[in-house]
């Protein structure tokens, strides 16, 4: 039976002004009872203040075969991560 | 000992302890994961509502008994729940039906408890009154999916309700000793919240596209000890390993 039915991603909001962060996926007939079965596998050790349910289908994601030509190019532009200024001992958090 | 008190306390927490080891024996056999966690949730909220409700009523008794000793030391003829939350699971539809009555009953039941003179009791109810709040959507929701679904789940959904409607009347039966709790402003008058109950089952049933059946020949007795025979397998299941292992500590 749930097989049958579709597979949607779930996203817990752990707090307040935190993000959504995926959190796994349930299947479920409709968005309604996807939500209900988030809530019961995924919320169920207090970890979440909110909840997004998306249809799997839903989600574009990216080529695997392209990882190369997508991902590999950013590992030579080291120049683009801001590690090479001289920080003020005063700044924190950096 | 206020014995008044005491037993209104054990009627609260049996339903809860009997409904929620009831809920427990689909663990494994849900008809998917996520049911068979939902399933699981319910009843361990239910567990949970017991310990608090048994855990007082043991204070109240003052013989030094907390909410395991009265759960799994006690005969089935001391029980105080009523008889539908004793009944089988049958099916998942026949599950459902009876979650959806005593849920529907217990959200009305516990909202009218926040307001008890009681603390106690008022703080219990506060508590468990979310959760029940769930529960009831919950059930209510698969009623109106089964009953409003395919030939077969609306089949289904008419014979699950068809066991428990003998079993509601008792859900809001009242004796001379709830009455003189609910004179102390202590217990809620479940005649009261009677009307409000069939509004709501009506509601969903209609919407299910299922027909709200009256009993002729209502039965009870749980709330004295009278049970089926259904209970005394359910405690004979629950209760081995505690009587076997007095010391058994988990």
């Amino acid at each position: 039976m749930s097989k049958d039915w579709p597979l949607w991603e779930v996203f817990v909001r752990t707090r307040g002004g935190l993000d959504h962060r995926h959190a796994g996926s349930v299947h479920a007939p409709d968005a309604q009872m996807a939500l209900r079965h988030a809530r019961d596998t995924y919320t169920r050790r207090m970890e979440g203040v909110s909840l997004w349910v998306v249809k799997s289908t839903d989600i574009i994601a990216s080529d695997p075969a392209q990882a190369g030509e997508l991902f590999e190019p950013a590992e030579s532009k080291i120049y683009r991560h801001p590690t090479f200024y001289e920080l003020p001992d005063a700044v924190k958090h950096m | 000992m206020n014995e008044h008190l005491f037993q209104y306390l054990l009627r609260l927490g049996d339903d809860s302890l009997i409904l929620g080891q009831r809920l427990t024996e689909w663990c494994g056999h849900a008809p998917t994961i996520e049911v068979d966690l939902s399933l699981s949730n319910l009843a361990l909220d239910l567990i949970g509502q017991t310990t608090l409700f048994l855990g007082y009523a043991g204070e109240v008794e003052g013989k030094g008994s907390d909410a395991d000793r009265l759960a799994f030391h006690r005969d089935a003829e001391d029980f105080r729940n009523c008889l539908l939350v004793e009944q089988p699971n049958g099916d998942f539809a026949q599950t459902m039906a009876r979650q959806f009555l005593f849920s529907t009953q217990s959200v009305l039941l516990l909202d009218a408890l926040t307001q008890s003179s009681d603390a106690r009791i008022a703080e219990i109810a506060a508590k468990a009154v979310k959760e029940v709040r769930y529960h009831a959507d919950l059930a209510a929701d698969w009623v109106i999916r089964l009953g409003d679904g395919t030939e077969e789940s609306h089949a289904r959904m008419v014979d699950g309700l068809d066991w428990f409607w003998r079993f509601v009347d008792e859900m809001f039966e009242m004796d001379a000793a709830e009455t003189a709790l609910v004179q102390q402003g202590i217990a809620v008058d479940r005649a009261a919240i009677r009307s409000a109950f069939d509004a709501r089952v009506a509601a969903t049933l209609s919407e299910a596209t299922l027909a709200v059946e009256r009993c002729d020949w209502p039965l009870g007795g749980g709330r004295s000890g009278r049970h089926s025979e259904h209970l005394s397998r359910l405690l004979a299941e629950m209760q081995v390993l505690p009587r076997a292992h007095t010391d058994a500590v988990w």
